[in-house]
């Protein structure tokens, strides 16, 4: 008997090995565990072996079914795993081949910067406010320290809807429209479309951005001034950028200044893009009329403050070196997808 | 403003200080240089000869070949069909373009053949050296320069016409019209540098006889005109200026005419004040009279122009009638002649605004209104009114009657200021000491004593402490203050929630696949026509430009859809496969008074979120992204209703978007025709959604909602019912008759044709149900289907489908 065990697992092992799927792996369990299998008649003919002999045949049998169901398991795991390897290996793809497309749109280029702009001035404690682009003209020239007759009027050639009322020429009316709505302390940013009658061509535009930033406060410096606007300089242009600050006039700022930064390409030698100054013009600024303050009932010997203002376009067609302003209102997706 | 450096020295010195660093101090002190251009630069190898030869050349009658000394041991041959050269030019001096020399405007000489003899080089006009008749009045007008007798031989030609000079461009701001003046900038260029200052009283000997005996001056209006001086000069004699004076003036950029004229730019130029010349003659009675222009009156203007002047001008009239627009230009009626032996020189103050609307109204500025607009200092009248007369005795061009009209009805007082260091200091963030304060203030003419600033009075503009806490701050240095960071009250910088939604509607936008569009705020009122309002439709009443750039540009729009819509069809003609765009546009709707836009009153200003797209989605696909906005924005009870009469939309494929009661916008399928007009025929797909409509009804507020903890059954419903039936009603019949535990409810199938009859539809939902505290029971979910059938049934007649 045990001779006999012994040649069914040596048979039940060359079987196994013989076949090659799950199914035929079922057919050997069959043909030896299963209900007539080979080993079950064998321990059914127990019973005629004599009671002494019993237990240890029965240890006999015991055994070699274990023996067999472990041949079985690992017969199936390594069968699977054969299985799996065919399997992934069929279903190899080309991974170089294009992705389908997901369309994302863009940010406008004016608003990339003009974003990069505000989360600059959020950092720095500002909020931004917002105001009628169809302005009074009080607000926008003569509260600003710019009277009918002033000759600065000509300078800024304006759109009249009558008289009395403007396309806001620049951003810096949201000063007069901010002081009159809140006392100090005091600091905005005031982004937004202005208007001057330029015939379009590749540097002009009819409507253009600006950005008007103000700060009012007691003990307002003009060293505060230029360290916010160097500050911002070096977070938007990079933190080697040189500025310079060069005295100019405004009416509605006293001392009144320029911000340059030194030329990124020439670094100050003089090339075609900075027209052989060494220097871009990025900004005006200045410490506020204390004018302006009065006429917005500030009194200038509590407070003072100060105020800047910046082209947008400028700015980006610098950043991104576009040579024509008119692409900003096209609109053309395939100017859009650059940025 | 053109300043020639070599000028300067009359006042100051610039030795020992470079070009660059000339403009770079004067930039860094308030004077802007734009650019430093040497006159001659664009002349090289071109040096004066002297004509040794004229020979006929052997096969031309007009050509002649002269042989020229340009101070080398060997002569130079050059040909010339100048008809002014012949023998009798031998000995003169002419400029010579040599082989492989410059002109201007880039102009490159080299030596050739003509007609088979060598030419090595080209004989100049004035013309070709870019000179005007002005400059060099000795000359032939059509022919070679023939430069004045004891020219040197041999030197560069720009060292002989005054072309060896560098001439800076100053931007000078509105506030600084002292500064349009050589003396201002000489003022500057000494302070800049600390070094001295100083202008020559002008001294004028005079002939005797009694400027009385000649005129009188009368001001009727004194506040248009605050000074008026006058000198009268005898025996004219009219002839070119010198050279020194006609080289200055055209380095400066004005074209030389003759002595007088001359002579009153000179002095405008070097002073800053402009002044005039009148032939006395042409004066009746002796007379001038500073008055507004009756009624009826006009002038013909130096130009040639007649012009109508108003009362709301100011003239300048002798006995009876103008001869000048005071501080614009002076009449023809009065004007310096060839035959001219008495002259009148006006040096007056003219009030700004004036002469500036009066300029304007005429439609001509000229270099005097641009300097008077700005307001000139009254005490500048008398040295620029002797200087001028100085200059007429120099030059032998007259002789100066004795004696000055001098009418200055109210003379100014110099302007003084409290002299506050300490606020100085602190409004600019620097520590000066007084005196350094004060050393500074005195390099730019201001004096101060005991406390007290007196202000030059060229300076108009110095009214406050800030305007000389300026004045310090540049000649300190703007770039030696220092940059502190603000260290006050800290704010707290966000955006608002205004804002924040804004920015949210961006980035689903982008999300979804729509790049951000901008586009002009003024339109042409036929963007309406494209998008085919109705003549009476009110978004047609729109702000109107008065002085627009075009029609194209000449209203404020009402609605960004055109703009939209044209973005597009850019895209569609530069066969743009596919384009989706979206702008936050903002809308102008004016006030209407009597059918118009009220000009008086500001438009209401909104932003409309304007969304456009071809080439890549359906109706359907559209509505789920402005789902999806609705969703993000936390908008509650949105809800869609088909609209049939919105002229730009497809009757048929037109939704108005609500949520609750609240209008959000409009959006669908463009009218074909409307597409057309873009040139577009596929289908475009737009939306509308007002801004302020959605930042009403967006809750910000999001609360969790407990994940169930029981399952969910469902229960499918198909109905047949009338096709014209929205489904959204069907929807709402459900979610209100299945009850609180129908926890979605999701339509899943519409169909028509094979066994349906005609008119109807098949619509099929699935009800997902749910209780929060149990599993349902069969019996709960068949009553729940139950009660949503009947609804179905009695609302609308539908009938379940088996």
């Amino acid at each position: 008997m045990k001779a006999q065990l012994e040649s069914i697992l040596e048979q039940a092992q060359a079987d196994l090995s013989a076949v090659s799927s799950i199914r035929e792996l079922g057919d050997v369990r069959v043909k030896y565990l299963g209900k007539k299998g080979e080993l079950t008649t064998i321990r059914k003919g127990l019973r005629d072996v004599s009671p002494e002999d019993r237990p240890a045949m029965g240890q006999l049998i015991n055994d070699t079914v274990s023996q067999l169901e472990a041949a079985l398991t690992a017969r199936t795991e390594s069968l699977e795993q054969a299985m799996l390897e065919e399997k992934l290996a069929s279903e190899t793809i080309d991974v170089t081949m294009p992705g389908k497309p997901l369309a994302v749109g863009k940010k406008h280029p004016l608003n990339v910067v003009l974003d990069e702009f505000k989360e600059i001035f959020l950092g720095l404690g500002f909020s931004i406010a917002e105001g009628p682009e169809v302005e009074l003209d009080r607000y926008n020239f003569e509260a600003l320290n710019i009277p009918k007759d002033h000759p600065a009027r000509d300078t800024q050639d304006t759109f009249y809807i009558s008289e009395n009322v403007v396309l806001r020429t620049q951003t810096s009316p949201m000063q007069i429209r901010t002081m009159e709505k809140k006392k100090p302390p005091i600091r905005i940013i005031a982004p937004g479309r202005v208007y001057r009658s330029d015939a379009v061509d590749a540097t002009h535009s009819p409507l253009f951005h600006q950005i008007e930033g103000l700060v009012v406060d007691k003990d307002i410096r003009m060293s505060d001034l230029k360290g916010i606007l160097e500050l911002f300089a070096k977070k938007l242009y990079g933190e080697d950028t040189v500025v310079r600050f060069r005295p100019h006039h405004f009416p509605f700022t006293e001392p009144s200044a320029e911000m340059d930064i030194q030329c990124y390409q020439c670094h100050g030698e003089g090339c075609r893009l900075c027209k052989g100054e060494g220097w871009i013009e990025i900004l005006g600024c200045g410490m506020v009329h204390p004018h302006v303050l009065e006429a917005c009932g500030i009194d200038p010997n509590e407070y003072s403050g100060y105020a800047f203002g910046i082209g947008l376009e400028r700015m980006v067609m610098g950043r991104f070196k576009i040579d024509d302003i008119r692409l900003f209102y096209e609109n053309d997706v395939r100017f859009l997808h650059q940025f | 403003m053109k300043l020639p450096l070599s000028w300067l020295k009359d006042y100051t010195s610039i030795d020992g200080i470079s070009c660059k660093e000339y403009a770079a101090a004067l930039t860094m002190s308030g004077s802007k240089v734009e650019g430093i251009e040497n006159l001659g630069a664009e002349l090289d190898r071109v040096v004066t000869a002297e004509i040794l030869s004229v020979e006929k050349h052997p096969d031309s009658d007009h050509l002649m070949i002269c042989q020229l000394n340009i101070g080398e041991a060997e002569p130079v041959q050059i040909v010339t069909g100048a008809p002014n050269i012949t023998e009798e030019t031998v000995g003169r001096i002419c400029p010579a373009a040599l082989h492989k020399s410059t002109l201007p405007g880039g102009v490159k000489i080299t030596k050739g053949k003509l007609r088979g003899v060598a030419s090595n080089g080209m004989m100049c006009s004035f013309q070709e050296l870019g000179l005007d008749l002005g400059c060099v009045p000795y000359a032939c007008e059509n022919g070679i320069l023939l430069l004045p007798e004891g020219t040197p031989v041999g030197v560069p030609v720009q060292d002989v016409l005054g072309l060896n000079e560098d001439v800076a461009e100053f931007e000078i701001t509105s506030n600084r019209p002292d500064c349009l003046s050589v003396i201002g900038l000489a003022r500057e260029t000494a302070a800049t540098f600390n070094r001295p200052f100083s202008v020559k009283e002008p001294v004028v000997k005079g002939c005797g006889d009694d400027i009385a005996n000649y005129i009188t001056v009368a001001i009727e209006e004194p506040t248009l005109c605050s000074r008026y001086s006058a000198k009268v000069v005898k025996n004219i004699k009219i002839e070119p200026s010198p050279a020194w004076l006609r080289e200055r003036l055209h380095a400066a950029g004005v074209r030389p005419i003759n002595n007088i004229v001359d002579i009153t730019n000179y002095v405008m130029l070097e002073y800053g004040q402009p002044m005039h010349a009148f032939d006395y003659a042409c004066l009746s009675d002796g007379k001038i009279v500073v008055r507004r222009p009756r009624a009826g009156e006009s002038i013909e203007t130096l130009d040639g122009q007649e012009r109508a002047i108003t009362d709301e001008m100011l003239a300048i009239c002798d006995g009876s009638k103008p001869v000048a627009v005071a501080g614009v230009m002076g009449g023809a009626n009065s004007e310096i002649t060839d035959s001219t032996t008495t002259v009148v020189f006006e040096s007056a103050c003219f009030h700004g605004a004036t002469v500036r609307l009066t300029a304007k109204a005429l439609g001509m500025r000229t270099e005097a209104s641009g300097r008077f607009e700005k307001g000139l200092d009254p005490s500048l009248t008398m040295p620029a009114l002797l200087r001028a007369c100085e200059l007429i005795e120099q030059l032998g061009a007259g002789e100066v009657i004795d004696g000055t009209v001098d009418v200055y009805p109210a003379a100014a007082a110099p302007k003084t200021l409290p002299f506050e260091p300490q606020k100085i200091n602190d409004l600019l963030g620097i520590h000066l000491t007084e005196a350094e304060q004060i050393a500074y203030l005195e390099r730019l003419d201001f004096q101060v004593e005991n406390g007290i600033v007196t202000i030059p009075g060229f300076r108009i503009d110095i009214e406050r402490t800030c305007d000389l806490a300026e004045e310090v701050a540049r000649m300190y240095g703007y770039d030696n203050i220092p940059t502190t960071l603000y260290a006050g009250e800290m704010v707290q910088g966000e955006f608002t929630p205004k804002q924040q939604l804004e920015r949210t509607v961006s980035s689903v936008c982008r999300m979804a696949g729509f790049d951000e569009a901008m586009s002009h705020s003024f339109i042409s009122p036929k963007f309406y026509d494209a998008i085919n309002l109705p003549e009476n439709d009110v978004r047609r009443i729109s702000t109107t430009i008065l002085n627009p750039l075009g029609e194209d540009f000449s209203i404020m729009r009402t609605t960004v859809l055109p703009s939209m819509l044209d973005n597009l069809a850019h895209n569609h003609a530069h066969r743009n496969a596919v384009a989706s765009l979206f702008e936050l546009g903002t809308i102008y709707t004016p006030t209407i008074k009597d059918g118009k836009a009220d000009p008086e009153v500001l438009p209401h200003e909104e932003k409309i979120l304007t969304m456009g797209t071809y080439g890549q989605m359906d109706f359907f696909q559209f509505k789920g992204i402005l789902e999806a906005l609705c969703r993000e924005l936390n908008l509650k009870d949105v809800s869609f209703s088909a609209v049939r009469d919105n002229p730009s939309y497809h009757p048929g494929r037109c939704a108005e978007i609500f949520a609750g009661e609240t209008r959000l916008g409009v959006f669908g399928t463009i009218h074909p025709l409307v597409a057309k007009k873009y040139g577009m025929q596929e289908e475009v797909l737009a939306a509308e959604l007002a801004i302020d409509a959605m930042f009403a009804c967006a809750d910000p507020v999001k609360l969790y909602q407990p994940l169930p903890k029981f399952p969910a059954s469902t229960r499918d419903i198909a109905v047949l019912c009338d096709e014209q039936i929205p489904v959204a009603s069907l929807q709402k019949a459900i979610e209100k008759a299945a009850g609180a535990i129908l926890e979605s409810v999701t339509l899943f199938d519409v169909y028509q044709g094979d066994q349906i009859p005609a008119g109807k539809k098949s619509v099929a939902y699935s009800m997902s149900l749910r209780a929060a505290d149990r599993t349902l029971t069969d019996e709960e979910c068949d009553r729940a289907m139950k009660k949503a059938i009947t609804a179905l049934e009695t609302e609308f007649a539908a009938v379940l489908r088996g």
